[in-house]
This record gives structure tokens, C-alpha cells and sequence, in this order.
């Protein structure tokens, strides 16, 4: 039997016209969708944070994070962000994984250049931003092991990009869109951190961190590109070409 | 602090009742709240739907006590839910996943040390280290597909590290069955470790059956898959512990004591005080539930609900690591094989006979647990830290 999209009102006009009428004439409870919003804000009201940024534990990174805090900047607040970057980069080297092969699966497109050695360098480049991110926190005598609130929400949402990309029907454009929701969110994550860190005054870092945010630039200017390659290959079916020289 | 059960009248049936908000209350910290709450919160809602099912199958059996187990049933209903929603929703499957694995190895061990028959110590010892395995496998898992460590939810507790393989584990159904406890014979903790322990499995097998399809990836659907059907085996060992002489009634009567003894256990060692509460409160719910099947039982069966329940409570259970124990099993016991009822090393297993016949050809195209775990040793951090570490100094190296 032929494949055929069965989700639309137009598989079935005369059903789906009944069910219309049907829908129209019952008696809904009262009220409309503020109502939900009512119980959503009594569980606001009582709700408790995730969890809280673990403590440094030696004395060293309490007397390091207390001078951190000077000014009255709380250095749990970087901590809770730089656990995020670290988690995300973590998760960015398994997304890769997943890609490189559904690429392996599908061919490499080498006319856009996107090949496995491509996403490999990609890949590689996350798992130096993980390490210099763990560096960063011992350098400030915390625990780079454990997860912090900001690190466990971005895991929740990233659970989508995951499915896409380890899911063995979806294509390598789906998957490249993924990755670039991915890159987006890890390319103004990355600002934003280097931003919080000179805050801080801690130049040094900051500027390392810069470094790793240029690289994450060219990482979203190359999966766009690919993206936008493989789109107009699959509408227009013209030559698929590379993303232009940064 | 011994519970006595022959005083003890708890909270009255008719007055046991929930309002919606009563029964979703805010979840646990994934972060901040002891492993052992988790694992507290993860064995009752095992223990309620046990006791859920349990009645269900005895009202199909009986046309006389339908109401009677209905009007129990209904609090059960209430109380499961109340105590799974308690499970926060960052943590995700598989987390949870990591978490079920725990329960099955710590409350096994506290089980495996306390039971008195020592058959049946030898009986959890074997199920202990298949599980111990599941554990490693899954943290496998939960590093390779969402690039996180297992050891956030295990907090340092339990070892990460393999056990009996899970390869190893699928046996034919006949070396799944148990030699039975004897009814009259059995001291009462032995049926409460027996109930409990098949409570904690069922949800296990049934928990892996359900969210085992949510995955995309193939690897991770095979795994559920694998190991999900060790669990059914889990759950066709311990079941087969029962003695099938006892009458509904006791066994119902066993039920109600499994679940006063598990809240009295936790509530003794809660650490959130509002969820202690919460143990307190199901505690006296329980204790009403038992008062109400003993008044039945009396009545039923003619017979003083002493004859089978303890009049006081046994030591509760120990929520803790028993890291040493579970070394120590795994050193002298995890070369044992089951054959028939009986536990064998492995040379003494037969090559060609059902369980090797039936293994061999399971995995005949590939072992999930094995693909999985290719390679995979824990370590704080993920096993990406060792290879960040590698690229950084290699990079250093040559600048």
C-alpha cells in the first residue's frame, strides 16, 4: 500500500465536517484557558528551586570564590552558568556523534563540505570547550562533577534535539536543524558568559572563553549554511553549494 | 523503635481521603534531596501498585469481598499516585532509570543481610548481581546518548561497575522458578522480603516496558528491550518464592503488612521533613488498611491475623550503601548460574542444555548490554573528561 499522510481534515472531509458539527454543539465547562493558568500559579506560589549550586569544598574555593564575590556579585551565579556551558558542551560531543553518523548512514555531501572530517573538527572543538570550562571551575575550587540548576534545565531542553538526532528515520537536514537550535542557544550562551566573566573582572578568562565563542560562531555559520544548502538541494534541486568563507 | 502491630490502629478507612492537589504535591529535588529519598519514593510506589494489583486479581477470584477490596483499593490508587509524583520532571527516563537500578541493588543487599532462611539470602544475593550489572549498563547509556554521569543520581552510594553480565543473565523460563517458603513454617519477615522485593522488580519490569519506546535511538530501544526481559525473569524468580498454599486472605493480609513495615521503614529515615510527613501520613493510612483486612480476616477465615503477621514490626529497612556487601557478593557469587531451583557455578551449567540454548540464540545477533558498554569504565564526570583531557594536553603539547 502507498504511503499517504493520514493526519489532515481533508483525508476524511464528510467525517471531519460531522465532527465539527458535533464538537459545536456540546456544553463546555465554564470558563476558558485562564483557568489553567490558575492552578499553574498556586503551583508557582509553593513551588521550590530545582536544587541549588554545590558549595566549593575545600577552603581554597571558598577564599577563592568569596574574592570573586567582591562587589557583591554572587560567584554561585557564574558557577550555576559555567556548569551549564560545561553540560552543554558535554551533550554538543554526542549530538555530534549522533550526526556523524547519520552522515555515515546517508553519504557525505562533500560539494557543500559537509563531511565526517568536518563534523569531527566540530566535534573536537566541543570537547576542548567542556575541558576549558572544567578547568575553570577547579581553578575556582568547585566541583566540576556536580550538576547545577542551570545545567539540569538545559539538559530538559535539550531532550528534543537528542530524540532528533539519535531517531534513525529522521534525515541529515532534520538533523542539522537540530544542531542548529543547538548552536544558536550555545552561540549567545557563549556572550553571555564571556559578558558575566569580565563582569566578574577576571580578563584572563574571559578571554578564553571568547575564543571558544568565535569558534562557536563559525560552528553555526557552517551548520546554517549546510542547512540552508541542503533545503534548497531538496526544493529547487539546485547545486547545493558551500557555505561562504567566513 | 519496634511498631506494635497488635495496638497500632491508624487512620480509619472511612476517613481516608485526597483531594487532586493532595495527591500532586511539589516533587523532589533531583539535585538536592538524599539518593535514599528517590530510592524511598521509587520502592513505595513499587509496593502500591503491587498491593493494586494484587487486589485487583483477588477481586476476579472472589465475588464476596468485591467492595471490601475495592473501597482498600481505591486509598491505594490515591497513595500511588501520590507518592510517584513526587518524582520531579527534569530527572529524565533514564535518570530514573539509574535510580530504579539503585533501589534494586540497596534494597536487595539490606534484604539479602536481614533475611532469615538462607536459601532465600541466596536467592536475592543472585538477583542482587544481575541488577548491579543492569546499573552499569545504563549509566553506559546515560554517558554515551545524553552525555551525562550517573553518579548526579547516584551521589557516590553505589559502584558503577559490571556485575553477573547481563549477556549471561537470560536464562529459559524452567531456571527461573524458586523453591517456595513453606506457609507455616516461614517467619513473617521472610514473606514481607519476598512480597517486597517482587513489588520492587514488577514496577521495574514494568517502568522498563513502558519508556523503553520513548527512545529514538535503536541502541537504547534494544537495551530497554534486554533488559526488560531480565526483569520479567526477576519477576518469575521472586513471585515463584511464594508459597502458592497461601490463602487469599493471608495474603492479603501479607500485603498490608509489607505496606505498614516499607512506610514505617522510610518514615524512620526520612531526611526532608516534608516528605516525612508524607510517610507518617500513608503510615496511618496503612495501619487503617491492615486493621480493616485483620477485622476481615477474623471473620473470613475464623482465625486470629497473629497466626500470620508478626505482632511487632521487624528492624526496618536500612537505607544505605552497602558497598562493601555488594563487593564482597560480587567477588565470592558472580560466576553462580541457575539450574532448576538450585544455583551452580558456571562450569557446571550444562553447554547444551535450555539456558545456554536459549541465551546463545537471544543473542545470536548482537547483545545490546554488550554494544552499550563497549570499552566503558566510570569516571567523576563522564568518560569525556578522560578524553578532553588526552585532546588538551596533546594540543598543548604541540603548540
Amino acid at each position: 500500500m502507498k504511503s499517504m499522510n493520514r493526519t489532515g481534515t481533508k483525508t476524511s472531509p464528510d467525517e471531519a465536517k460531522a465532527m465539527e458539527k458535533a464538537a459545536a454543539n456540546i456544553q463546555p465547562p465554564p470558563g476558558d484557558e485562564s483557568k489553567i493558568a490558575e492552578v499553574r500559579e498556586s503551583y508557582h506560589a509553593r513551588a521550590t528551586p530545582v536544587g541549588s549550586v554545590p558549595p566549593p569544598p575545600t577552603v581554597k574555593g571558598m577564599a577563592k570564590t568569596a574574592v570573586s564575590a567582591l562587589g557583591g556579585k554572587k560567584a554561585t551565579v557564574l558557577l550555576d552558568k559555567m556548569g551549564e556551558r560545561m553540560a552543554f558542551e558535554r551533550r554538543g560531543v554526542r549530538l555530534y556523534e549522533a550526526l556523524v553518523t547519520k552522515l555515515a548512514s546517508s553519504g557525505e555531501v562533500d560539494s557543500i563540505g559537509l563531511t565526517e572530517e568536518a563534523l569531527r573538527k566540530i566535534q573536537r572543538d566541543e570537547l576542548r570547550h567542556m575541558q576549558i570550562v572544567v578547568e575553570a571551575i577547579e581553578e575556582m575550587g568547585a566541583d566540576p562533577t556536580a550538576e547545577t540548576p542551570c545545567a539540569d534545565v538545559a539538559g530538559v531542553e535539550a531532550k528534543g534535539l537528542l530524540q532528533v538526532l539519535t531517531d534513525p528515520r529522521t534525515t541529515v537536514a532534520q538533523g542539522l536543524s537540530a544542531i542548529l537550535a543547538a548552536e544558536l542557544v550555545d552561540n549567545a550562551s557563549w556572550e553571555m558568559l564571556v559578558d558575566l566573566v569580565r563582569d566578574f573582572g577576571n580578563e584572563e578568562l574571559a578571554n578564553s572563553f571568547d575564543e571558544a565563542r568565535r569558534q562557536e560562531e563559525e560552528h553555526l555559520r557552517l551548520v546554517r549554511g549546510w542547512l540552508e544548502a541542503l533545503t534548497r538541494q531538496e526544493t529547487l534541486g539546485a547545486a547545493a553549494h558551500a557555505p561562504p568563507p567566513a | 523503635m519496634a511498631l506494635d502491630l497488635t495496638k497500632e490502629k491508624g487512620i480509619p478507612l472511612d476517613q481516608q481521603r485526597f483531594t487532586w492537589p493532595d495527591l500532586v504535591r511539589t516533587p523532589l529535588s533531583k539535585l538536592d534531596d538524599d539518593a535514599f529519598t528517590r530510592v524511598r519514593v521509587i520502592l513505595m510506589n513499587g509496593i502500591e501498585n503491587e498491593s493494586w494489583l494484587f487486589q485487583h486479581q483477588f477481586a476476579r477470584c472472589n465475588a464476596n469481598l468485591r467492595k471490601e477490596l475495592a473501597r482498600v483499593r481505591r486509598v491505594e490508587q490515591h497513595q500511588q499516585t501520590l507518592v510517584n509524583w513526587l518524582l520531579p520532571p527534569d530527572q529524565s527516563a533514564l535518570e530514573t532509570t539509574i535510580a530504579y537500578e539503585q533501589v534494586a541493588v540497596e534494597v536487595t543487599a539490606t534484604v539479602a543481610q536481614h533475611e532469615p532462611d538462607p536459601y532465600m539470602r541466596q536467592v536475592y544475593r543472585f538477583g542482587l548481581l544481575e541488577d548491579f550489572d543492569h546499573l552499569y549498563r545504563y549509566s553506559a547509556l546515560l554517558d554515551r546518548l545524553e552525555g551525562k554521569d550517573a553518579n548526579v543520581i547516584l551521589q557516590n552510594y553505589t559502584d558503577i561497575m559490571p556485575g553477573r553480565p547481563t549477556w549471561v543473565e537470560h536464562r529459559h523460563p524452567d531456571d527461573d522458578i524458586r523453591a517456595h517458603y513453606e506457609r507455616k513454617k516461614a517467619k513473617p519477615l521472610t514473606k514481607i522480603h519476598a512480597l517486597l522485593i517482587l513489588a520492587a522488580e514488577q514496577q521495574t519490569r514494568n517502568f522498563y516496558a513502558t519508556v523503553g519506546n520513548v527512545y529514538a535511538d535503536p541502541i537504547a530501544r534494544q537495551l530497554y528491550a534486554e533488559i526488560s526481559s531480565i526483569e520479567e525473569q526477576h519477576v518469575t524468580q521472586y513471585e515463584s518464592l511464594q508459597d502458592p498454599g497461601e490463602p487469599w486472605m493471608e495474603k492479603w493480609l501479607l500485603h498490608e503488612a509489607t505496606e505498614v513495615y516499607c512506610y514505617f521503614s522510610c518514615m524512620h529515615q526520612e531526611g526532608n521533613t516534608r516528605i516525612k510527613q508524607i510517610w507518617e501520613q500513608l503510615l496511618a493510612y496503612e495501619l487503617g488498611h491492615l486493621n480493616y483486612v485483620m477485622e476481615l480476616f477474623q471473620k473470613v477465615e475464623k482465625r486470629d491475623p497473629f497466626e500470620v503477621l508478626p505482632r511487632t514490626l521487624p528492624q526496618p529497612l536500612d537505607f544505605a550503601s552497602h558497598r562493601d556487601y555488594v563487593r564482597e557478593v560480587l567477588e565470592k557469587e558472580v560466576d553462580l548460574r541457575a539450574q532448576g531451583t538450585q544455583f551452580v557455578p558456571q562450569e557446571k551449567e550444562p553447554k547444551d542444555g535450555p539456558s545456554a540454548t536459549y541465551r546463545n540464540y537471544m543473542n545470536s545477533k548482537g547483545s545490546p548490554s554488550e554494544t552499550v558498554a563497549a570499552g566503558y569504565r566510570w569516571m567523576p564526570g563522564t568518560e569525556l573528561i578522560a578524553r578532553a583531557q588526552a585532546l588538551r594536553a596533546q594540543e598543548l603539547g604541540v603548540h
